[in-house]
Parts: structure tokens; sequence; C-alpha cells
């Protein structure tokens, strides 16, 4: 299968902070890859970095087989919730229409009417059809978040990439987001950073734990050892109410010695 | 105050440059208040101050000095910013001094009486002349022009900078071009409002009309409807009171934003408690 993200022994830091250390991380077609780790541990940081926001010090990051930024618009991008501007007088199929934004700046530029039908085809994906001609300032938290996912949507990308998209968000729109991604994750490849144990326990297929190299990537059953590297200390990831654990049995005496 | 308009030409032109005043200042009032940018405002306004001096030193037209410094110190905070290392409001806070220095030291050095320089710094509405107010008009055609022809990538830029750079839009040729924009705003308005008044002509108005719409054309509109009304209000005051118009506009003004503050806060409570 064809990877991809392809990042290889990558480095970022901030100043003199390291938040990255030679991360090596393979996205194959099809992946549907939560990444999870500790505040401050480079989640953020790793999206970043592969969608170019955040320039590299090391190593080299290839999307679908090209440089950052040169892979055509194939990358459909959910930022989170909590950096966005809630007040920004926007109506809701504006935002989304901001996906079908052209590259090249032109003068008295307008948007087609194909835009405004995938606009409209993306709300009514996200179930937010008659949302359209609301303010964003008007909506909630989930539904502000349904709104960011159609406006990545209407990119029509191959590659979703999500941060956190159900942080602060309400119990039911959280589970009406992750009925989305596993619809999406039919034809698209899907990378999210969560803290979300539900989503690590029934939703993803692989996860990926950085905590500033990536401590480990692979099906999302973790073992003790790879969740004390990651945290510094024992911790049970088991989702709430659902009677599915993450981790594989383990004994937090034998562990603590 | 009617037949005082009919008569006195200056009179007329204060009205015309109230106008132009208010236009510019709802468009690009909304934009610098949305992208918080008006401290930026503030620095560029201020640097101008050394084209103004450097006008009296080398016997140029002021305003043209204005011009040039504050598109220069445009640029140079947009270019700085971009090189990162720095951050954005010490670097505002030493251009905004380092232009004013600059104007004090050329000021300093031109030969005779120094000029009267309170026009400048707080702008006199009564003094604007015919190629004051043609000059007002042209900066304020460019300005209308230019954010009517990139409404669509502005807005966009303003929302979500972040996102339509992902998508390959330029986002750094948008930035400077409101930096510029700005520059023209804050020469257009020297006349009116000087270079330290200046920012409460485009704070006030867009801040109020935040109060009052969601939409950002509405806005737009709004901060130039309260636009028009400070500046023709604070001049039939200055007239009766005999005090200066710059100040008597700003005061209008502020004061005005206070005032939907407290209502706007009422509001909210209400709404609030409705909730509960």
């Amino acid at each position: 299968m064809e990877n991809v993200i392809s990042a290889k022994n990558i480095s970022v830091s901030y100043g003199k902070t390291q938040v990255l250390f030679q991360v090596d991380l393979q996205v194959k077609q099809g992946e549907y890859l939560g990444i999870i780790g500790p505040n401050g541990g480079g989640k953020t940081t790793l999206l970043k970095a592969i969608l170019g926001i955040v320039p590299i010090a090391k190593g080299e990051i290839e999307v679908f087989g090209a440089k950052v930024r040169e892979h055509g618009n194939l990358i459909g991008y959910v930022p989170q919730l909590s950096h966005a501007n809630r007040e920004f007088p926007i109506s809701v199929v504006e935002t989304v229409l901001t996906g079908r934004t052209k590259k090249k700046i032109r003068p008295f530029y307008q948007y087609s009417k194909k835009d405004i039908e995938i606009a409209q085809q993306q709300l009514e994906f996200v179930g937010l059809k008659d949302y359209r001609n609301r303010q964003m300032e008007e909506l909630s938290g989930g539904e502000f978040q349904k709104v960011l996912i159609a406006r990545a949507l209407a990119v029509e990308p191959k590659l979703l990439i999500l941060d956190e998209p159900t942080a602060s968000v309400d119990a039911k729109s959280r589970e009406e987001i992750y009925e989305i991604l596993d619809q999406l994750n039919h034809d698209k490849t899907i990378v999210m950073v969560t803290h979300d144990t539900m989503a690590i326990a029934s939703s993803v297929k692989s996860i990926a734990c950085l905590n500033h190299s990536l401590v480990y990537h692979g099906k999302p059953a973790l073992t003790p050892e790879a969740v004390r590297d990651l945290y510094g200390c024992p911790i049970d990831l088991i989702a709430h109410g659902i009677p599915h654990r993450v981790l594989g049995d383990h004994n937090h005496g034998e562990i603590k010695e | 105050m009617i037949e005082a308009l009919k008569t006195y030409e200056f009179l007329q032109n204060a009205f015309i440059a109230g106008i132009l005043a208010s236009i510019i200042c709802g468009i690009m009032g909304v934009i610098i208040v949305e992208k918080k940018m008006i401290m930026m405002t503030g620095g560029i306004a201020h640097t101008a101050y050394g084209g103004v001096g450097l006008g009296y030193l080398l016997g140029f037209e002021p305003i043209i000095g204005a011009f040039a410094f504050a598109m220069l110190s445009a640029l140079g905070i947009g270019h700085i910013k971009r090189k990162g290392g720095i951050q954005a409001d010490i670097l505002i806070g030493l251009f905004w001094s380092f232009g004013m220095a600059l104007g004090i030291l050329f000021l300093a050095k031109m030969p005779g009486y120094p000029p009267d320089m309170n026009s400048y710094l707080f702008g006199n509405i009564l003094a604007v002349t015919h190629g004051d107010l043609l000059q007002m008009a042209i900066l304020t055609a460019v300005v209308i022009i230019t954010i009517l022809a990139l409404f669509t990538y502005v807005k966009g830029y303003l929302f979500d900078e972040e996102f339509i750079w992902i998508l390959g839009v330029k986002t750094e040729v948008l930035e400077y071009i409101l930096l510029l924009l700005i520059a023209i705003t804050v020469v257009a308005l020297i006349r009116v409002a000087g270079i330290i008044l200046v920012i409460s002509l485009l704070t006030a108005p867009a801040a109020i009309a935040s109060f009052l719409s969601n939409k950002m054309k509405t806005r737009i509109f709004i901060a130039i409807g309260f636009g028009l009304f400070f500046s023709i209000a604070g001049l039939i005051i200055s007239y009766y009171l005999n005090i200066p118009t710059g100040a008597s506009i700003v005061l209008l003004a502020v004061s005005t934003y206070f005032v939907f503050y407290v209502f706007h806060n009422m509001r909210e409570k209400a709404i609030q408690k409705q909730n509960v």
C-alpha cells in the first residue's frame, strides 16, 4: 500500500526547546490514526509539521509523495476549536466556502456555482444543512466543530488531519463526529490528535504515541511499558462506559516496583 | 451653524473631510479591530511623525514624508514580524518611539522658527484644504477598490489565515497589502484626527458596530454611520463650545463607545439570566 504521509527522522524546535526529536512516521492509505500523548508532547506540532505550518529543523516529510505544500489540495485540515475565532462575523456557508478558496489571488473573485454546491453538500453531510445562513458566532461548540469539518471536506481532500476534534464538544456531538469520521474513512485517510479514550477504544484503527519522540505506533493495544514511557506513570486507558480495554491487562503493583 | 456652513468654505471642506474619513474608518476599522491590529496601526501612525519632521527639515510637503514613513514602517514591521524572533508588540513599541524621536530630531535641526505641530498630532478638520480633500478622496478610493477586489480573500485571511495558507494562498501578500492600506488610512486621516487621535476613529466606530451586528458587511456600514455621526456632531460641538475639533470628535467617539459597552453588558447579563 502507498504511504500517504512519510515523515523521516524529523526534529522540530521552538527556540531552545526541542519539541519533536527524530520522529519517524509512515501513514498508509486508508489508515485511521489517533495520535495520543501528554500535553506539550508535540502532537499538534507534528500535525503542523506535516501541514508545513511549522518548519522542521531536520528530517524529511512527504505527503502523497510530494514535498509539503506542493501536493495540491489533498489535505483537509480541521484545527483545534479552542484556537478558532468563535466571534468572527462570518456565516456558516461562507466558512465552508473558504475551503474552496483558489490558490491564486484573483481580483474580484467570487465563488462559483459548483463551489456553493459542494459547500452545501458538505454541510448536509455533517448534518447542518439548515444552518447555512446562520452566523458562526451563534453555533454551539459541537456545531462549530462540524462546520470546520465541512470546510475541510469542501477542499475535497484525500487525507483528513484533525486536531482534537472532540475537545470542548458536547457528548452527542462527539458521537456524531466519530460517526462522520468512520464514514469518511471509507475513502479517506484520517490522522487525528486526540485525548479521547473513547475514540482510541472504538474508532481509530491504529495509534501513535508521541512524547517528543514516537514511543509507539501500531494497533490500539498499548503495552503498559509504552504508556509508562509516554506519561511517565502507569495509567489505565479505559474508555468510559465502553467495555473495551485499550491496554492489555496489567497490574499497578507490578509496574511500581 | 447652517448659515455659517453656507458662508464658509472651510466648514464645507470639514464636512466633506468628515464623510471621507468615516468611509475609510468604517472599512479599515472593522478589519483592524477583527485582526487585533490596533496597536500596530498606532505604531505605523506614530512612525509617520518622522516623515512629517523630515518634510519640514528638507522643505517638502510633510504629508508626503508621513506617507513614505508610514509605508516603510508598515513594510518593515511586516517583514521583521514574518522573519520572527521579535515579539510583535516589542517591534511596534520600537517603531512607534523611533519614528517620533526622528520627527523631533528633524524639527530641532530645521532652520528658523519651528512650525506648529498640533495639526499633525491632533488633527484640525477645519484647516482641511481643497488639495487635502483631493488627496483624501484618492486614498479613500484606493482603499475601497482594493478591499472590494480582495474581499473574499481578506475575509478568509481574517477568519483563519492558517487554513487558507495551507490551501496554497499567499497570505503574506495579503498581509502586506493590509499593512499598506493601514499606512494609507493613517495618512488620509492625519488632517482630520492627527497621528495621536487617529486610533480612536479607527477603533470606536468598528467596536460599536461589533456590538450591533455579527455580519461583516453590516458592521462596515454601521461603522461608517457612526464615523459620520462622530465627525459631524463633533464638529458642531466644537463650533458651539469653542473647543478643538480633534478633541471633541474623539471625546464623543470614546464616550459613545462606553455607553454602548454598558448597554451591551446589561443585555448580555439579561440573556444569561434568562438562560439560567
